[in-house]
């Protein structure tokens, strides 16, 4: 999938874009132009080549081919400049744990180059931000897993980057802290430009300007949330409540409806058009208890499905 | 200089881990402690005998906290965050290496300071003995940025305690002849026992540079070749 560069002012922009380790092609050829100010999300399964991705676009590894740049230097022949504009939050909650939340801060911002002033104004704004004035002082070894996922996601601020990569920032959090990253991802909207890499399709569609659906390494679709929906609006999903349901009555379903999945409590049903008196004559005689019918609204989890044939969270 | 701000946090990961300080400055201290009174029994165990041994022992103190200080921070992905900043190879090879030497000089200054209040004397000459061993401290330092580069923090201590062994058996508390045959020669083929016997001649027997020169560059040629190996593995993580 290749995007055009014309007339568009573009923060990253990648180049046939690939990383092989050994005979696995981890990052296939990704073509793609990201513009500035825009929340990009790279929407994939574990091991799709997310992490892959953004560690090239960071100077961390090397590509097997291609290239790309980043507000016009490129990571190969420039990796200094290119780091004096981005900051990533990794996926791993990365943070000295011996040191308290200021310090933190200061040490990321003094290698970013910063003001010691500055760094202290920053980190204030930022420690207020996230809740965690309070605890500033405590080494940060003490704080709960949540705590330290939102100090590791604001040293990525700190430095004030013009493109910030955040991959999978709300990975193992409980639905509290999760929601509350999305908040400050949020706030950042339109500020700065902002590569999200996750497996969570309900953030991507929350927060993203754009989305990229990655599987295997490719790029298999890309637009925004909206426009990905709506390429499968053809489609219609039918959710299917049910108790007795067998595998075998599922299986003979299959060959009616190629994509119907397993949920709990029943099945869900994606097809252009449905037969509903087909489907509950076919499921009654092998002892199904449909106990209701409903019609769902499409989902980038369903748009992944259609077009890889497999669950994001499989 | 920005390094500065990122050897200074290193410096501190060390002083603010309970286990670190108590191997780095307790252990030696404790050594000289414990073997003060034997040395009245057996001149092999004299505090001025045993100080240099006890000094070279307590760097392989540098090797566990720096490589698993390294070792850690490439596991919790501080390293790749820190390796997106706008610094040089040479800035993190500093910042992980430098804030050990002001430890290592730390170290030498209690196993002296104390070996001095329990009867240390120095027949030759202070400063050489400061070099031998001080040199010895760099190879110690490289050998963490070795582990550090490519063993997990669980796998560091593993390493190091057979680091920590061939010390022990260098000679810092166990006379080498000894040990003899095979066992010896194995020893003499590492650098840890010719710093201990070249510090140990110039305390005890107070002898000049020339007699100790194969010592000397033995200890040097060992450290070199230590820490141009942690900074080609250091390098070689930065990128993959």
């Amino acid at each position: 999938m290749t995007e055009s560069t014309k007339g568009n002012s573009f923060a990253i922009q990648t180049f046939g874009l690939s990383r092989k380790f050994g005979d696995l092609v981890a990052v296939n050829s990704i073509d793609l132009c990201i513009k500035e100010g825009e929340l990009f999300s790279l929407l994939g399964p574990n091991g799709a080549g997310k992490t892959t991705a953004i560690k090239m676009l960071c100077c961390l590894l090397r590509p097997s081919s291609g290239t790309a740049t980043i507000m016009g230097h490129d990571i190969q022949k420039d990796a200094i400049a290119v780091k004096k504009v981005i900051d990533i939050s990794p996926q791993e909650t990365a943070i000295a744990e011996h040191l308290n939340a200021r310090e933190n801060l200061s040490l990321i911002g003094g290698i970013h180059g910063l003001e010691k002033e500055e760094v202290k104004k920053r980190s204030e704004e930022l420690l207020e931000m996230i809740g965690l004035t309070k605890r500033a002082k405590e080494q940060v070894r003490k704080y709960s897993g949540g705590m330290k996922r939102r100090l590791s996601i604001i040293m990525a601020l700190v430095s004030d980057p013009q493109v910030l990569f955040l991959d999978e920032p709300t990975l193992g959090l409980d639905p509290q802290s999760r929601r509350s990253i999305w908040e400050h991802i949020a706030e950042l909207k339109g500020k700065k430009t902002i590569v999200l890499t996750t497996h969570y399709l309900e953030e991507a569609d929350a927060l993203a300007d754009r989305v990229a659906i990655i599987d295997e390494g490719k790029i298999v679709a890309l637009g925004t949330p909206r426009e990905l929906k709506d390429g499968i609006s053809d489609m219609q999903v039918m959710v299917v409540k049910a108790k007795n349901l067998t595998i075998d009555a599922i299986e003979g379903l299959r060959e009616i409806y190629p994509e119907v999945k397993e949920i709990e409590d029943g099945i869900e049903i994606k097809a252009e058009e449905f037969n509903f008196d087909e489907i509950v004559d076919y499921l009654r005689p092998r002892g199904v208890v449909i106990e209701s019918t409903s019609r769902k609204q499409i989902t980038l989890d369903d748009v992944f499905l259609h077009l890889t044939g497999k669950e994001l969270r499989e | 200089m920005r390094f500065v701000i990122l050897a200074k946090r290193n410096f501190k990961e060390v002083w603010l881990d309970p286990l670190s300080i108590g191997l780095i400055i307790g252990l030696p201290v404790g050594l000289l402690l414990m073997f003060q009174p034997i040395g009245k029994l057996n001149p092999f165990f004299t505090t001025t005998n045993l100080a240099p041994g006890i000094a070279v022992y307590a760097f392989t103190m540098l090797t566990f906290s720096s490589g698993t200080i390294l070792a850690r921070d490439r596991e919790s992905a501080l390293l790749s965050r820190l390796l997106t900043a706008p610094l040089r190879a040479n800035d993190f090879i500093s910042a992980y290496s430098l804030p050990y030497i002001p430890v290592a000089i730390i170290q030498i200054a209690v196993v002296f300071g104390i070996g001095g209040l329990l009867g240390l004397e120095i027949s030759g000459n202070a400063g050489l003995v400061f070099l031998v061993i001080f040199v010895m401290s760099i190879g110690y330092i490289g050998l963490g940025m070795i582990l550090g580069s490519l063993l997990t923090s669980k796998q560091v201590p593993i390493v190091w305690t057979a680091v920590n062994l061939l010390t022990i058996f260098g000679g810092a508390w166990v006379p080498l002849e000894a040990l003899g045959g095979v066992f010896e020669s194995a020893m003499k083929a590492l650098p840890f026992a010719h710093a201990i016997d070249a510090a140990r001649d110039v305390m005890v027997h107070g002898v000049g540079f020339s007699d100790i020169a194969t010592d000397f560059y033995w200890v040097l040629g060992y450290t070199l070749v230590f820490f141009a190996l942690g900074i080609f593995l250091f390098r070689r993580r930065m990128v993959e």
